[in-house]
C-alpha cells in the first residue's frame, strides 16, 4: 500500500506530478487551481527529483513552455482554470497538431468571461470538442475524487505518449479545492536521456548522426500532406475510441432510470441514487470516466433497458448533447445542473429525476 | 611573381538572379546571364573571369548560397 | 581565361567558400536577395564552426521564416506566432546543457510576441534570439508592422505610416537592452560582405556566451531589407535600407558582456 495523506486535489496532483518523474511543470496562477503551483514551488522539486517549476508570464506563455519541452521529449504539464485554458487553447491546438504530449488540467470555474471562481462544469464543450481551432480530440479524463486527481496524472502520461496527443485531465472547483484521503504512488525515477530517446525517438533533443534532422510542426502548406495528416490524427483518434473508453457503473443492473455524470456532479449524483432508491425509485449511475473518448457503446446498450436517462452536470447541458447522440432516441433523455458556480444538492437531483423523467415519460 | 587566381561556380538552378552578387564583387567579374535557368531567372556568372581573386565576398552575400569559391596561388 | 586555366582553379584543394552543409538543399522558400536566406546561412555557419550542431536546437517563428527548419539541417520546432521565446524556454529548461536560439521576425518578436520576448529577457533565459527587423509583415503580404517606419508605405497604412494614428515604431532592441536579463545585445546587417562578416562575429559571440553558460540573452538584431514588401527591387531594396532603416536602427553593438557599450 502506497503513502497516505489527507490533501486538496490541486496539491495531489502536484505530488502526483513529482512521483511520476515530471520533468518540468509551466504555469500561471488563478483561482481555483492556484495550490498545484504554489504546492510544487514548496516541495521544492528540483531539489527532489530535479523537475523544473516555472511561473511564466502568461497561460500563453505557459502552453508554450510546454510545446518546447514536450517536443524535447520530456515529461511536461500545466494547469489552469477556465479563462487560463481559453488562453491555451492557442497551444493546446498546435500541440494537437504536432501531436505532443502532455497533461494539461482545467480546474473548471465558472463562466462565460471572467465569471465566478465558484466551481463548474461549463467547459466541457471546449474540452471535448476541441477548443481551439482545426479538426482535433484531447484525450479527457475526469476525476471524481482527489484520489483520481493523483491517479490520473499517471494514466494520463500513459496516454499521452501511447498516442502523443495532449490530455485534459477535466477538473473542477470541488474537486480542485477539496480534501480528502489520497494513496500515493511510489516515486517512479525521470527519464533518463538514453531513455527519452529511445521513448520518443521524433524528438528534438539535437541531431545525431544516425538519423535525419527531427522537426516540431503543425503546419504543412501542401494541402494533399496536410489532408493526410489529418486522416492519420482521424485514424487515432479511432483507435482511441476503440480502446481507451473508461467509465463507472453503479446499480445499473436492475436500472428503470439512469443518471449520468462526471466529476463532482457524478458524487451528486451517486448521493441523489441512494436517496431514490431508498424511495424505491430504481436508479443507476454511469459515470464516465473518459470524456473523450465517451462511452458511447455502453450508454446505447442501457439506453434500451431504462425508461429514460437524466444528464446531470454543473452547466446548461453540453454533456447531455453527446448523451443524446449515444442514446440514439431509444429513450428519453433529459437535462438538469445548476450554473453561476451553484453546485446542485442531491435532493434537487432527485426532484430533477422524478419531475423531467419519471413525471415526463407518461407523455411519451 | 605568385599571381592570386580565383573561380566562382554558381549553382545556376537555385540562383534567383537577385544581382546582390555584383555589387558585393570588388572587381567586376559577376553579370547575369542573357539567358534564364528553369525557373526564369537570369543567372549570374563570371563575365569577367580573369578579374576574380576569389575574395569571397560575393558568395557570403548571396541569400541563396549558390556561389562556391575556389583560390590558387598560380606560381608564374 | 582559358577552360584549362579555370579547371585547374577550381579543384577541391583550392576550395575557399562553400555553403555550409547545415543548410540543406532546398530551395529557399524566400524571395530573391531577401535577407532571411544569408542570416539563416550564418547562423548555421557559425553552428558548424562551433561544432555544436548536435547540440544545437533551434525554433522557427510564424513569418516567411516559418519554414526555416526546411533549410536548416538540425533539430528545430516550428512555433505559434510569436512563441518563439516561450518555446525556447521550454527546451533550454529542461537541457540546459543544449544550445536553443529562435529566429523571429519583427512582427513575430515585436508586435504579437512582446510579452513573450520581455520576459524571456527579462528571465535572463540562456538563450539567443535573432530578430530579423524588416520593418514590415512580410509573410502576409506587406503589412504595416510595429517597426515600420513613419511614412513609410505598406498595405495598412497605404499613405504611410501615420505616428499620430498609427503609433510610433518600436526600437525593441533598445527596450529589451534595459533588461538585466539580456547580456548582449547588438544590432547588425547581411547587405555587403563587410556586413556579413560582422553579423557573423555577433552571431559567433552569442553562441559562445551560450555554450559558456554566461547569463542572459543574447540578442541579435539583423535589420533586413523586404524587396517583395517595399516593392522594390532587391539592390534598390538594400539601399533605400541603408538610407532610411539604418538612420532609425542605427547599426552596432549595444550591450556587450552584460555592460552597456559607451559610444
Ligand atoms: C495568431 C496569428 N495571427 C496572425 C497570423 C498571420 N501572420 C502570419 S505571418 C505574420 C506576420 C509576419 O511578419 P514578421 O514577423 O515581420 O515576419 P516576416 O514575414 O516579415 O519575415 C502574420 C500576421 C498567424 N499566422 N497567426
Ligand atoms: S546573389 Fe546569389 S542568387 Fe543572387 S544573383 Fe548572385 S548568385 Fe544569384
Ligand atoms: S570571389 Fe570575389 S572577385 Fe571573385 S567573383 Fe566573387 S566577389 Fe568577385
Ligand atoms: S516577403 Fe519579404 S521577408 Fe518575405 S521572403 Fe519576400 S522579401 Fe523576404
Amino acid at each position: 500500500m502506497g503513502e497516505l495523506k489527507l490533501m486538496k486535489g490541486n496539491e495531489a496532483f502536484g505530488e502526483a506530478a513529482i512521483r511520476l518523474g515530471v520533468d518540468a511543470y509551466f504555469g500561471y496562477p488563478i483561482t481555483p487551481q492556484s495550490e498545484v503551483i504554489e504546492y510544487l514551488m514548496a516541495e521544492k522539486p528540483h531539489e527532489r527529483t530535479g523537475m523544473v517549476v516555472l511561473q511564466a508570464e502568461s497561460e500563453v506563455a505557459a502552453i508554450n513552455m510546454v510545446y518546447g519541452a514536450a517536443g524535447a521529449g520530456k515529461k511536461v504539464m500545466t494547469s489552469s482554470s477556465s479563462p487560463g485554458i481559453s488562453l491555451k487553447m492557442e497551444g493546446v491546438s498546435y500541440m494537437a497538431g504536432a501531436e505532443l504530449p502532455t497533461v494539461l488540467l482545467n480546474v473548471v470555474r465558472g463562466g462565460p468571461g471572467l465569471g465566478t471562481i465558484q466551481p463548474s462544469q461549463a467547459d466541457y464543450f471546449q474540452a471535448v470538442k476541441g477548443g481551439g481551432h482545426g479538426d482535433y480530440h484531447l484525450i479527457v479524463l475526469a476525476p471524481a475524487s482527489v484520489q483520481e486527481m493523483s491517479d490520473m496524472v499517471k494514466e494520463g502520461f500513459e496516454l499521452a505518449f501511447k498516442y502523443r496527443n495532449p490530455v485534459m485531465i477535466l477538473s473542477d472547483g470541488v474537486i480542485g479545492q477539496m480534501m480528502e484521503k489520497v494513496e500515493l504512488f511510489d516515486h517512479i525515477p525521470r527519464w533518463t536521456d538514453e531513455e527519452i530517446k529511445k521513448n520518443t525517438p521524433w524528438a528534438t533533443t539535437g541531431k545525431t548522426t544516425d538519423r535525419e534532422r527531427n522537426i516540431i510542426t503543425s503546419l504543412d502548406l501542401d494541402s494533399f500532406r496536410q489532408e493526410k495528416h489529418n486522416e492519420k490524427l482521424q485514424a487515432k483518434y479511432n483507435d482511441i475510441r476503440e480502446n481507451e473508453v473508461r467509465f463507472e457503473k453503479f446499480n445499473c443492473d436492475d436500472a428503470e432510470y439512469l443518471f449520468i455524470a462526471y466529476g463532482s456532479s457524478a458524487r451528486i449524483a451517486q448521493k441523489a441514487m441512494q436517496l431514490c432508491r431508498d424511495k424505491g425509485i430504481k436508479v443507476g449511475l454511469l459515470r464516465p470516466i473518459t470524456l473523450f473518448p465517451f462511452p458511447e457503446k455502453e450508454i446505447n446498450e442501457l439506453a434500451g433497458q431504462v425508461k429514460g436517462i437524466l444528464s446531470v452536470e454543473m452547466s446548461a447541458g453540453q454533456m447531455v448533447e453527446d448523451v443524446k447522440l449515444a442514446v440514439c432516441g431509444k429513450t428519453k433523455v433529459e437535462h438538469y445542473g445548476r450554473m453561476g458556480g451553484i453546485i446542485h444538492s442531491p435532493l434537487e437531483v432527485m426532484a430533477a429525476l422524478e419531475q423531467k423523467i419519471i413525471g415526463g415519460s407518461s407523455n411519451e | 611573381m605568385a599571381k592570386i587566381k580565383g573561380a566562382i561556380v554558381v549553382d545556376i538552378e537555385h540562383c534567383k538572379g537577385c544581382e546582390v552578387c555584383i555589387d558585393a564583387c570588388p572587381t567586376q567579374v559577376i553579370e547575369m546571364h542573357e539567358q534564364v535557368n528553369g525557373k526564369g531567372y537570369h543567372y549570374a556568372y563570371m563575365a569577367q573571369p580573369d578579374a576574380c581573386t576569389g575574395c569571397t565576398n560575393c558568395a557570403i552575400v548571396c541569400p541563396d548560397g549558390v556561389i562556391t569559391v575556389y583560390r590558387k596561388k598560380m606560381a608564374e | 581565361m582559358s577552360k584549362d586555366l579555370l579547371n585547374e582553379i577550381i579543384q577541391p584543394e583550392n576550395l575557399v567558400y562553400k555553403k555550409t552543409k547545415l543548410m540543406t538543399n532546398n530551395t529557399l522558400s524566400y524571395c530573391p536577395g531577401c535577407g532571411h536566406g544569408t542570416a539563416h546561412r550564418l547562423i548555421m555557419d557559425v553552428v558548424e564552426e562551433l561544432d555544436i550542431w548536435k547540440d544545437t536546437i533551434g525554433v522557427a517563428p510564424v513569418g516567411c521564416s516559418v519554414l526555416a527548419y526546411d533549410f536548416m539541417n538540425i533539430d528545430m520546432q516550428q512555433a505559434a506566432h510569436g512563441r518563439a521565446p516561450a518555446v525556447a524556454t521550454g527546451i533550454k529548461r529542461c537541457y540546459p546543457d543544449k544550445v536553443v536560439f529562435t529566429y523571429q521576425g519583427d512582427g513575430d518578436l515585436a508586435a504579437i510576441g512582446t510579452a513573450e520576448t520581455i520576459h524571456a529577457i527579462n528571465r535572463g533565459e540562456n538563450i539567443i534570439i535573432v530578430f530579423i527587423n524588416n520593418g514590415i509583415y512580410g509573410m502576409t503580404g506587406g503589412q504595416m508592422a510595429p517597426t515600420t517606419l513613419p511614412g513609410m508605405k505598406s498595405s495598412t497604412s497605404p499613405y504611410g505610416r501615420d505616428t499620430e494614428m498609427m503609433g510610433n515604431p518600436l526600437k525593441m532592441t533598445e527596450l529589451i537592452s534595459a533588461l538585466p536579463g539580456a547580456y548582449m545585445v547588438t544590432r547588425q546587417a547581411v547587405h555587403t560582405p563587410a556586413h556579413v562578416r560582422k553579423a557573423k562575429r555577433a552571431l559567433k559571440m552569442a553562441f559562445k556566451n551560450q555554450i559558456e553558460k554566461k547569463g542572459g540573452v543574447s540578442f541579435v538584431e539583423i535589420v533586413s531589407n523586404c524587396n517583395s514588401g517595399w516593392k522594390m527591387t532587391p539592390v534598390h531594396s538594400n539601399q533605400w535600407m541603408v538610407e532610411n532603416m539604418f538612420p532609425f536602427y542605427p547599426l552596432g553593438d549595444i550591450k556587450i558582456d552584460g555592460e552597456f557599450v559607451n559610444k
